[in-house]
């Protein structure tokens, strides 16, 4: 029988469940689309287990980009998650080493905002178990919905536009992070240096793009901070 | 397009950035009691990093530069990009984003 908080934690992670499925459908879908076997495609979701890093590693092994820009972007993508690390790590201190471990890799966005949510909300919840129900739900779907896309992915026409899924994927996800006026400039100026340096070599209009974005976010917040 | 990188360079990939994702996500579980949490203006410069990167990989994939602004403007995938945008927008739901984007995409296909 499953603790109550394990399963508690399951239930949060339902609805983000629902936006979890066709993201990982496309996962595995445009990992075999971009010539990696569907094992690969699954080992992928299985040890790197970062859908936005692993859709722009894809993306950028299948337009034949320099394996450093590869593994550069997937790792400046993933950065994000030091934050969600040093935010979580109190509430992981009294785990045992192995489990420190297991739920450090089940890390993810939303198994981070789930947890410290109901960790500052709610003292007595067993946060161990809490945490395995949210996050471990996450990586299952995610699993399976990898190797669902890998499969069907071969299957389906070039012609449907199917490969459109991945910048909407992106898309979606950086209509829902841009919730303030700092966000908003630096997702304007990434985009536009990225779109000038589209011809660059070794795909630099991406990481120039996102340094740019980044720079630009820090200096209107910083403006918008003194005027307040 | 596929890649022509061969099996043992993927595999490779897949190793370098899953140990560096790992020791991303491990990083202050493992420091904590150590250090005090990340320095203030590393935190600032992380916050932006989503929107920053994500706007990169969008963009190039939805806008495509023309000759004149018409053709810019004009073009089926910004179009289906600005429909999924206000879908996502108003819905904040993934699985309506791509549906609506795709089938904006493959209408607007249609009519132009």
């Amino acid at each position: 029988m499953l603790p109550d908080d394990f399963r508690a934690g399951v239930r949060a992670a339902l609805p983000s469940i629902l936006g979890l499925i066709p993201f990982g459908l496309v996962a595995g879908i445009a990992a075999v689309n971009a010539g990696l076997s569907p094992l690969q495609a699954v080992g992928l979701s299985a040890v790197v287990f970062a859908g936005a890093a692993q859709l722009a590693a894809i993306d950028l092994l299948a337009r034949d980009a320099s394996l450093a820009v590869v593994v550069v972007t997937a790792i400046v993508i993933n950065l994000r998650m030091a934050m969600y690390s040093a935010s979580i790590a109190p509430y992981f201190e009294s785990f045992r080493r192995r489990w420190g471990l297991a739920c450090s890799y089940l890390l993810t966005d939303v198994s981070y905002a789930l947890s410290i949510a109901e960790f500052t909300d709610d003292q007595s919840t067993d946060r161990r178990w809490y945490y395995l129900g949210v996050a471990g739900a996450i990586w299952a779907v995610w699993q399976l919905t990898t190797v669902a896309g890998a499969l069907l992915g071969t299957g389906i026409p070039e012609s449907w536009g199917v490969s459109f899924a991945v910048p909407l994927v992106f898309l979606a996800l950086l209509v829902d992070d841009v919730s303030d006026r700092p966000r908003l400039v630096a997702a304007l100026v990434g985009g536009s240096v990225a779109v000038v340096g589209a011809g660059w070599p070794l795909n630099l209009g991406l990481l120039g793009g996102a340094l740019a974005g980044v720079v630009a976010g820090v200096v209107v917040d910083g403006r918008g901070g003194s005027d307040a | 397009m596929t890649t022509t990188y061969g099996p043992l360079v993927v595999w490779a990939v897949v190793g370098v950035v899953g140990v560096a994702t790992f020791a991303i996500r491990y990083s202050f579980v493992y420091l904590f009691g150590r250090i005090d949490g990340v320095p203030p203006w590393i935190e600032e410069a992380l916050r932006f990093v989503p929107a920053a990167v994500l706007a990169a990989l969008v963009a190039p994939a939805v806008v495509d530069p023309g000759p004149t602004l018409a053709a810019t403007v004009l073009d089926d995938r910004l179009l289906a990009g600005a429909v999924a945008a206000a879908v996502a927008w108003y819905t904040e739901n993934m699985f309506a984003t791509i549906a609506v984007g795709l089938l904006a995409l493959w209408a607007v296909g249609a009519a132009m």
